[in-house]
């Protein structure tokens, strides 16, 4: 076992940003994610890499795509507000088949709302918060060493796709400390090349990085070969995790820092002879309508827990449809589920 | 075993420290381990608290509806978590700030001068380390030498090394309150 720091989840996913060998991050400090960007301030300068904080949001958003553009592996992370501010750029970079990797460290909203835990921007995240046919990559990291890893991911993803890979985390998991084994740092000259970057056009034919085109055929070719994209991405990348479902009555189903708490909900309702299962969505978009399908066939409830009035729940009920019943358990404005209410819920509906 | 504790006192008295040192020595002694602090406004003045379990399982929820032990440095802090301590837990509460008694019959309650033992120490600032100390000896969770090194290197990352001999004693005095 490699050595294990005790580090918060923010410190994590920018200390995991720079292994992935993220040369430019531009950010506007907003709590609950501040430690992310402090740890970028402290490091990437001494790295000879980019740290600017920008004088706003959407200028950060901006810087993103044009080192994108450039070729270069980027990030921004701000907390809910925020990424509202961020979706114009979000929208062009995903228009503009850039990759690129946002953080969303949630907090209570809508508006200026809180600074406590939150999931009350699946929807924002998930179905599009800026305006286009487009959608991101998000990961939902539930622990602090997997905040981590799925940052790497999302870097490779990103680079894979050329597509904005979105880390939607909660303030719990950004706040909290945990025991995290750090991943091994990626050499940048082994990075993906990216012959598509504009780096200077002497000896070649320019290219050209856009996301317009006046032509309703050619916007239409556009999308069709961003829809294409997401096909692709939807038929690789899904990701989830499952736990004590094989002889389950109940599953709950909850992603981030919720999830890790019906882990504690499981072993309690086991102890009182509950059969209760946990499905975890990894990936958010693509989201797991399959498998969640097939688990609905084999238990009679499933429970959507969320730190929303519901948001997730929709995804869940797509795929769940008549197969099951499927209450929801939600808290909103930064109250967290704890694991007696939970349990609680979950006793509803055991028979 | 996976046992857990709330820290709670004033915003600077050094309850989020003391919980990342507690959690940093149990890991260290090769344990599971989650703090989750209260963040934001409560950081000053209010009611500060963070939530430390040690565990030698993987750990899932880092919140506790009920923790095996609480640390009540201030009477708000008593208020608001002596009902929440598990049945047998174990409760501290610093009787130098707080002038109730405890009211719970099914748990262990112990009352400590805190506040007196740190300025016997000569550093009304240790009283973090003297409640730290007693809750050490109270549960056993981890060995006070692992505590004293967490604390050590965390105040050696802090630029504070002059500050160790003081933080010690401190450790040694708490955990020589309790009987």
């Amino acid at each position: 076992m490699g050595e294990r720091y005790l580090l918060r989840g923010n410190e994590v996913i920018a200390e995991a940003a720079i292994r992935a060998g993220c040369q430019c991050y531009f950010a506007y400090p907003i709590t609950p994610q501040g430690e992310l960007v402090e740890h970028m301030a402290r490091h990437m300068p001494r790295l000879g890499r980019t740290f600017i904080q920008a004088e706003s949001e959407v200028a950060a958003i901006s810087m993103v795509y044009g080192a994108a553009a450039a070729g270069v592996r980027t990030m921004t992370s701000s907390s809910s507000p925020g990424i509202s501010l961020k979706q114009e750029g979000i929208s062009y970079i995903a228009g503009s088949n850039l990759p690129a990797v946002i953080v969303n460290v949630v907090r209570g909203g809508p508006g200026l709302g809180n600074i406590a835990p939150s999931q009350c921007d699946y929807f924002q995240a998930v179905k599009g918060g800026g305006h286009g046919d487009y959608h991101m990559i998000v990961l939902g990291p539930s622990t602090v060493p997997e905040a981590g890893e799925l940052t790497m991911l999302a870097f490779e993803l990103a680079d894979r796709y050329r597509t904005p890979v979105m880390i939607l985390a909660d303030g719990l998991l950004g706040q909290m400390m945990e025991p995290v084994e750090l991943p091994e740092s990626l050499e940048l000259s082994k990075l993906p090349q990216k012959p598509w970057a504009a780096t200077g056009a002497k000896g070649r034919d320019p290219n050209i990085i856009l996301s317009f085109d006046l032509s309703p055929e050619n916007l239409k070719r556009m999308n069709l070969e961003l829809q294409a994209k997401y096909a692709e991405i939807r038929k690789n990348e899904v990701r989830w995790e499952e736990m004590d479902t094989a002889d389950a009555d109940i599953v709950v189903v909850a992603y981030g820092s919720i999830a890790r708490i019906a882990k504690t909900v499981i072993r309690m309702a086991r102890a009182e002879g509950i059969r209760l299962g946990l499905f975890r969505p990894i990936t958010l978009w693509p989201y797991p309508y399959e498998p969640l399908r097939d688990l609905a066939d084999r238990v009679h409830t499933i429970l959507t827990v969320e730190m929303s009035a519901g948001q997730m729940w929709e995804d869940v009920r797509l795929a769940v449809a008549e197969r099951a019943a499927s209450p929801f358990y939600g808290e909103m404005g930064g109250v967290v589920p704890t694991p007696n209410g939970i349990l609680s819920e979950v006793k509803k509906y055991a028979r | 075993m996976e046992r857990s504790v709330v820290i709670a006192g004033f915003g600077g008295q050094g309850v989020i420290l003391a919980g990342k040192i507690l959690a940093q020595a149990g890991m260290s002694h090769g344990l599971e381990v989650t703090w989750l602090p209260s963040y934001g406004p409560e950081m000053r003045g209010g009611t500060a608290n963070c939530t430390v379990i040690l565990s030698d399982q993987p750990i899932g929820s880092p919140i506790v509806d009920e923790p095996s032990a609480v640390i009540a440095l201030n009477l708000p802090s008593l208020d608001k978590f002596e009902p929440t301590v598990a049945k047998k837990g174990i409760l501290l509460v610093n009787r130098s700030l707080i002038a109730r008694d405890v009211k719970r019959k099914d748990i262990v309650s112990h009352a400590i001068p805190i506040n007196d033992i740190a300025a016997q120490v000569g550093n009304l600032r240790t009283v973090n380390m003297v409640a730290l100390g007693a809750y050490v000896k109270a549960t056993g969770v981890v060995p006070l030498d692992a505590v004293k090194r967490a604390m050590a290197a965390a105040m050696r990352d802090g630029g504070k090394e002059k500050l160790v001999e003081i933080n010690e004693k401190a450790l040694d005095a708490g955990y020589a309150a309790i009987p």
